[in-house]
């Protein structure tokens, strides 16, 4: 399980990051919501241990995040970047393949585990092709995969952190990827993910965490945080919020 | 673009490869052997008595010129391949080579500082005069790449980027230096140091030799341990990282083991260019970029073209005997410039 207490990043003498606590539940979906430069993805460096935080600590099983061993952490959080850049022609078994690397599963075992990872991605299709002749959506899909199969079948005590993980997706694939996630915290794993889409976030996201200029302004359900006043306050959005017809979960819709 | 070829096919081509090149190199020279007479005296060699007598001259000839002569480029080309896997990986960049982190300018330096101020040591003794100018290639190889290592770190972490350039503005101080001595060397000395600079397998010695075995050994064992995570370094750094592998200390025995692979062979053979760059992009061509087959079969194959590089040098204008390190860029330049016209279509 992941915790960070009092988070503060500084890069130089600025502050990019201030006052941030959160705890990641089990099972849940923490969507992360603000403008650009608003501090999400130093957010997920920090919680991954890439940034180091000027004040305050991230926990990992209550443990501080630089004590765990590389393998043992690498089989309880696993981080998919926003852009990944592989400039080898691994087929793209082979790439969601390296999802495994902490583990000693055997050859059999981790077949299977990139099978399912594979069909979860919605990218079991294209096993066998080169990763350097996917497109942009289809490559982000593998290294979506990828990190599954680094948790996989994912449970309790295990966090996945997504930096974007639908920016380059086409709208079908947006919902597929985001029910997929679903899917696998449903057994058990905490996932929190940066998201752009209002209306994605208020379908898919237990709770959102709403950041602007570094700092949290809600921490909370989607029909608590997704209000006209705080979007028009944090992304100078008029907006009108009204339940979705048949799901009923907020549907922002701008004037 | 698919591997064409499946791991055992071409661990079984790579390894006959080897085996018709090494065994062409022993045979083939200014005197040569009739090929079966060389198998005999070989296997004679290393003890197994199926030849009949009378090959005492051919087994004078392999065990003092031949056999020594093939060790070295085996070595050689096996070192520079496999440090070209190390350095395109750290780089994240196929076209990247072992001279990108200073080792070989840094041997050439020390070479010339051998070469041309040799007579400026002459309190040295008398048996080490033969090795002086492999422990100055040596040397100047490893403390180059020390350097560049260093001006590549920052708050406990390697930027491969500064690394770079690190490694380009000392190489263009090291080159720089290397004229300075060349300005000042006289018409013999020039010539050694021209020569060395083109490298050579001639004149192999097994005193020379160990030294080189043994750091070629190593680092030929030690780097296929890591397969799996050079594969995950290609990710990025950071993702290399969530997977849990320690990238900063990757880094550092990649350029460890580029530094005493690349320096030694270059101490005993001088600069031999492109074979670092092509083998492994040629291996790669062939069987795709999983460093657990990449390492191992680059290993045979920059060996085998290496053997067969040195037979178009020592047999194109027999007697006498063209720098390897012309033949290899000679094949590699234009087949270099192909990769990249291919890549671009």
């Amino acid at each position: 399980m992941l915790s960070a207490h009092n988070l503060l990043v500084r890069r130089g003498r600025k502050t990019v990051l201030a006052d941030v606590s959160l705890q990641l539940e089990s099972g849940e979906v923490l969507g992360v919501l603000g403008p650009n430069g608003a501090g999400k993805s130093t957010l997920l460096g920090a919680l991954c241990g890439e940034l180091r935080a000027s004040e305050g600590n991230v926990l990992l099983d209550g443990e501080s995040l630089d004590r765990w061993s590389g393998t043992q952490r690498a089989r309880r959080l696993a981080v998919l970047p926003q852009v990944s850049t592989l400039d080898f022609a691994f087929r793209v078994e082979e790439v969601v393949g390296m999802g495994r690397l902490p583990y000693q599963s055997g050859r059999a075992r981790d077949a299977e585990i990139v099978a399912d990872a594979l069909a979860a991605a919605d990218v079991g299709h294209l096993s066998g092709r080169s990763y350097l002749a996917l497109s942009g959506g289809e490559r982000q899909r593998v290294h979506l995969a990828r990190v599954l199969a680094q948790l996989w079948p994912g449970q309790a005590g295990q966090t996945l952190l997504l930096d974007e993980p639908t920016s380059m997706l086409d709208p079908l694939h947006q919902h597929t990827t985001l029910q997929a996630v679903r899917e696998f915290a449903g057994r058990g794993a905490a996932v929190m993910v940066i998201l752009h889409d209002l209306n994605l976030a208020a379908r898919y996201c237990d709770r959102i965490l709403l950041l602007d200029g570094g700092r949290p302004v809600a921490l909370d359900t989607p029909a608590q945080v997704l209000r006209p006043e705080s979007l028009k306050a944090v992304f100078g959005l008029e907006v009108l919020v009204q339940p979705h017809p048949e799901r009923g979960h907020p549907l922002i819709i701008a004037r | 673009m698919t591997t064409l070829v499946k791991p055992r096919g071409l661990f079984t081509g790579l390894i006959l490869l080897c085996l018709l090149a090494t065994w062409l190199s022993l045979a083939l020279g200014p005197v040569s052997l009739p090929l079966f007479d060389t198998l005999r005296a070989a296997l004679r060699m290393i003890g197994l008595p199926l030849a009949p007598e009378g090959l005492e001259q051919a087994e004078l000839i392999l065990g003092q010129i031949r056999l020594p002569r093939t060790l070295l480029g085996l070595a050689v080309g096996g070192v520079l391949a496999l440090s070209g896997v190390a350095m395109q990986g750290l780089f994240r960049n196929p076209l990247a080579d072992p001279g990108l982190v200073g080792v070989s300018s840094g041997a050439a330096l020390g070479a010339a500082v051998a070469i041309v101020g040799g007579t400026f040591f002459g309190g040295l003794p008398e048996w080490f005069g033969p090795y002086l100018l492999s422990v100055c290639a040596f040397l100047g190889g490893l403390g180059v790449t020390a350097l560049v290592y260093r001006l590549g770190r920052r708050n406990g972490q390697t930027h491969v980027a500064t690394m770079l350039l690190a490694g380009i503005a000392l190489t263009a101080l090291a080159s720089s230096a290397v004229g300075l001595f060349t300005y000042l060397a006289d018409d013999a000395t020039l010539r050694t140091l021209t020569f060395w600079n083109l490298g050579s397998l001639n004149g192999a010695s097994y005193a020379r030799l160990w030294p080189l075995l043994i750091i070629s050994a190593g680092v030929a064992l030690w780097l296929p341990r890591r397969a799996m995570a050079l594969n995950a370094l290609l990710l990025g750094e950071s993702e290399a990282g969530h997977l849990g592998i320690d990238v900063e200390r990757l880094k550092r025995e990649l350029v460890f083991c580029t530094a005493l692979g690349v320096g030694a062979a270059v101490a005993a053979a001088g600069m031999i260019g492109f074979v670092g760059l092509v083998v492994p992009h040629l291996v790669r061509l062939l069987a795709g970029p999983d460093h657990r087959v990449l390492l191992p079969a680059s290993v045979l194959a920059g060996a085998s073209l290496l053997l067969l590089a040195d037979l178009v040098a020592r047999l194109a204008l027999a007697p006498a005997e063209l720098p390897i390190g012309i033949v290899t860029a000679f094949i590699g330049a234009p087949f270099f410039l192909y990769l990249l016209l291919r890549g671009r279509a």
